[in-house]
C-alpha cells in the first residue's frame, strides 16, 4: 500500500461535517447508504476530472448503495473508501470490503456507544443530578462529557480509516475498540452504584411519612428500588423493564384520581 | 395555560431535539435529561424540567437503539413530558404531576417512535423516485436526498411535539385536579420506580463485565459514604 495522499483541510472538514449528519436520509431500503456517499463526496471531488469526471460519479454511484453500521462509526468506512477511491483500489475489491465490514463496524459500535459510553455518561448525569449540581451543571456533565467521547471517536474513525484505507480491520483492533468497552462497563458500574442511591435520596428529599425518621423513609424506598432492580435483572429475558413500570405508574395514576 | 410564544419555542426546541435524535448530529441532545430539563426551563420551571428529565432517563436506559431496531423516539417525548411538569400548577403541583409526567412522556415516546418508522418510509419513497440519478452518481440527487430526509424529519419533530404539547396539557390538568396525591410522595414512588427500572438497566449493561459486582459496590459504598456525610 502507498503513503496516504495528504487530504487539503477544507476537504477533511467537508467530510467529517458531513459524517454528523450520515444518517440524514436513513431508509429501509439502502440503511446509511446514501449518508456514505454525501459525507465522502468532498473528497471524491479530488478524483481524476474532478466533479465532471467518470471517477467521481462512478465513486458516488458505488458508495451510495446498501450500507448500513454505527453512525459513529461510518467514519472509519467513510476513511477508509475515500482512500481506497483516491488510490484507483479495484471497484470489486471495493464493494467487497463494503459489505465485509458493515457487520463488524455496528457491532462495535453498538458495543462501545449505545451498551458502553452513553449509559457511563447517563450514569454521570444522575450523578451530578444526586451530588446537588443544578440543572445547567448536570445537562452540561451529561452533554460533554458523551460529545467529547463521541467527537473524539469521530475524529478517531476519519483518521484512521482514511490512514489504513482497505487493512482497516487493523484499525477495528485498536485499543480504542477492543479495550475501551471493558474499561467502560466498570467506570459505569463504579459511577450508577454511586449515582442512584444519591438521585433517590435527592429526589426523595421531602420527608413523606411522619411516623418513620427520613432516614428510615430513605432507606426504605431504596430497598424497594434495589429489590425492583434485582427482579428486572433476574427475569431480563421474560420482562421489559420500562414496561413494569409504565404498569406500576398507571396503577399510581389511576389511584390518585379514582381515590 | 402555555401562550403562543412559549408552544412556538417548544416546537422549535422539539424540532431541534428530534432531529438530534437520528439524523443530525446524535449529540444525545434528545435524552430526556437535556430535553425534560430545557423544556422547564422555557416553561418557567427549569427544577421541574430536571426531575422529570432525571426519573425518565432511568426508563430511557432500557431502551437504547441497538442496530436498526425500533426505538422510542425521546426528543419530543421528553420535551413534552417537561411541560407537562413544569407549567405552573399551584402549591406542590409538579410533584404531584411527575408520575404521570413520566407516564405520558413513555407513552409519547412510544408513540412518536413510530413517526421515525413513517420517516424511514418517506426517505425510501424519495430515494426510489431519484433511484436512476443516484445509481449515475448524480451528486445533486444524492446530497439533496440527504437534505430532504433531515429537512423532514425536523418538520415531523416538530409538529410532533407541538402536538404532544396541545392535547396533554388539558388532560395533565383534568388529572391534576382530580388526583389526590400528596406533591412528597407521588415523586417518591415515581422515584423509586425510575431508581429500580434504571438499576435493572445498568446491570444488563455490565454484568457481562468481568467483576462488575465489586465496581457496582465500590460505588455504592461512595454514594453512601456521601449521602452519610452531607
Amino acid at each position: 500500500m502507498t503513503a496516504a495522499r495528504t487530504l487539503p483541510l477544507g476537504t477533511w472538514l467537508r467530510v467529517f461535517a458531513r459524517l454528523f449528519a450520515v444518517q440524514g436520509g436513513y431508509n429501509y431500503e439502502v440503511m446509511i447508504g446514501n449518508g456514505i456517499a454525501f459525507a465522502a463526496e468532498p473528497a471524491f471531488r479530488l478524483l481524476p476530472g474532478g466533479r465532471d469526471g467518470d471517477a467521481y460519479h462512478a465513486a458516488l454511484a458505488r458508495h451510495s448503495r446498501y450500507f448500513n453500521s454505527h453512525p459513529y462509526l461510518a467514519a472509519l468506512a467513510v476513511g477508509a473508501l475515500v482512500r481506497a477511491e483516491l488510490d484507483g483500489e479495484d471497484p470489486a475489491r471495493i464493494e467487497r470490503f463494503r459489505t465485509a465490514c458493515c457487520g463488524p463496524l455496528g457491532a462495535a459500535g453498538d458495543r462501545l456507544i449505545w451498551a458502553g459510553w452513553l449509559p457511563f455518561c447517563s450514569a454521570l448525569g444522575l450523578l451530578a443530578f444526586g451530588v446537588g449540581l443544578g440543572a445547567a451543571g448536570v445537562v452540561g456533565v451529561f452533554v460533554g462529557v458523551f460529545n467529547l467521547g463521541h467527537i473524539a471517536l469521530r475524529a478517531w474513525g476519519l483518521r484512521a480509516g482514511y490512514r489504513e484505507g482497505l487493512q482497516v480491520a487493523a484499525a477495528l483492533a485498536s485499543p480504542v475498540l477492543r479495550k475501551s468497552p471493558l474499561h467502560v462497563a466498570r467506570g459505569t458500574a463504579l459511577v450508577a452504584g454511586a449515582a442512584l442511591p444519591l438521585a433517590l435520596q435527592r429526589l426523595g428529599a421531602v420527608h413523606v411519612w411522619e411516623a418513620l425518621s427520613p432516614v428510615v423513609e430513605l432507606g426504605f424506598a431504596a430497598v424497594l428500588a434495589a429489590v425492583l432492580a434485582m427482579v428486572l435483572a433476574r427475569w431480563q429475558a421474560r420482562i421489559d423493564g420500562w414496561r413494569v413500570g409504565v404498569g406500576l405508574l398507571v396503577l399510581f395514576v389511576l389511584y390518585s384520581v379514582v381515590r | 395555560m402555555i401562550d403562543v410564544t412559549t408552544l412556538a419555542g417548544l416546537t422549535l426546541l422539539g424540532a431541534i431535539l428530534g432531529l438530534d435524535m437520528v439524523s443530525f448530529p446524535q449529540a444525545m441532545l434528545s435524552r430526556p435529561i437535556v430535553g425534560s430539563t430545557l423544556a422547564g426551563a422555557l416553561c418557567g420551571n427549569t427544577a421541574a424540567g430536571l426531575v422529570v428529565g432525571v426519573l425518565l432517563e432511568c426508563f430511557a436506559l432500557e431502551t437504547m437503539p441497538f442496530g436498526a431496531s425500533r426505538y422510542p423516539e425521546w426528543g419530543p417525548a421528553s420535551v413534552a413530558a417537561g411541560v407537562l411538569a413544569a407549567v405552573p400548577a399551584g402549591g406542590d403541583g409538579a410533584s404531584r404531576i411527575a408520575p404521570f409526567a413520566v407516564l405520558a412522556g413513555l407513552a409519547a415516546a412510544m408513540l412518536a417512535g413510530r413517526t421515525l418508522v413513517w420517516l424511514r418510509q418517506f426517505n425510501a419513497l424519495e430515494a426510489a423516485k431519484h433511484r436512476d440519478a443516484i445509481a449515475a452518481g448524480d451528486a445533486a440527487a444524492i446530497v439533496g436526498l440527504q437534505w430532504t430526509g433531515i429537512i423532514v424529519d425536523f418538520g415531523r419533530a416538530g409538529a410532533v411535539t407541538a402536538l404532544l404539547v396541545v392535547l396533554l396539557v388539558p388532560v395533565r390538568n383534568l388529572v391534576l385536579a382530580q388526583s389526590t396525591a400528596a406533591g412528597a410522595p407521588a415523586v417518591l414512588f415515581a422515584a423509586v420506580v425510575a431508581v429500580g427500572v434504571g438499576g435493572g438497566a445498568f446491570w444488563k449493561v455490565v454484568h457481562n463485565t468481568r467483576g462488575y459486582g465489586w465496581w457496582m459496590l465500590a460505588g455504592l459504598l461512595v454514594g453512601l459514604g456521601v449521602m452519610v456525610a452531607r
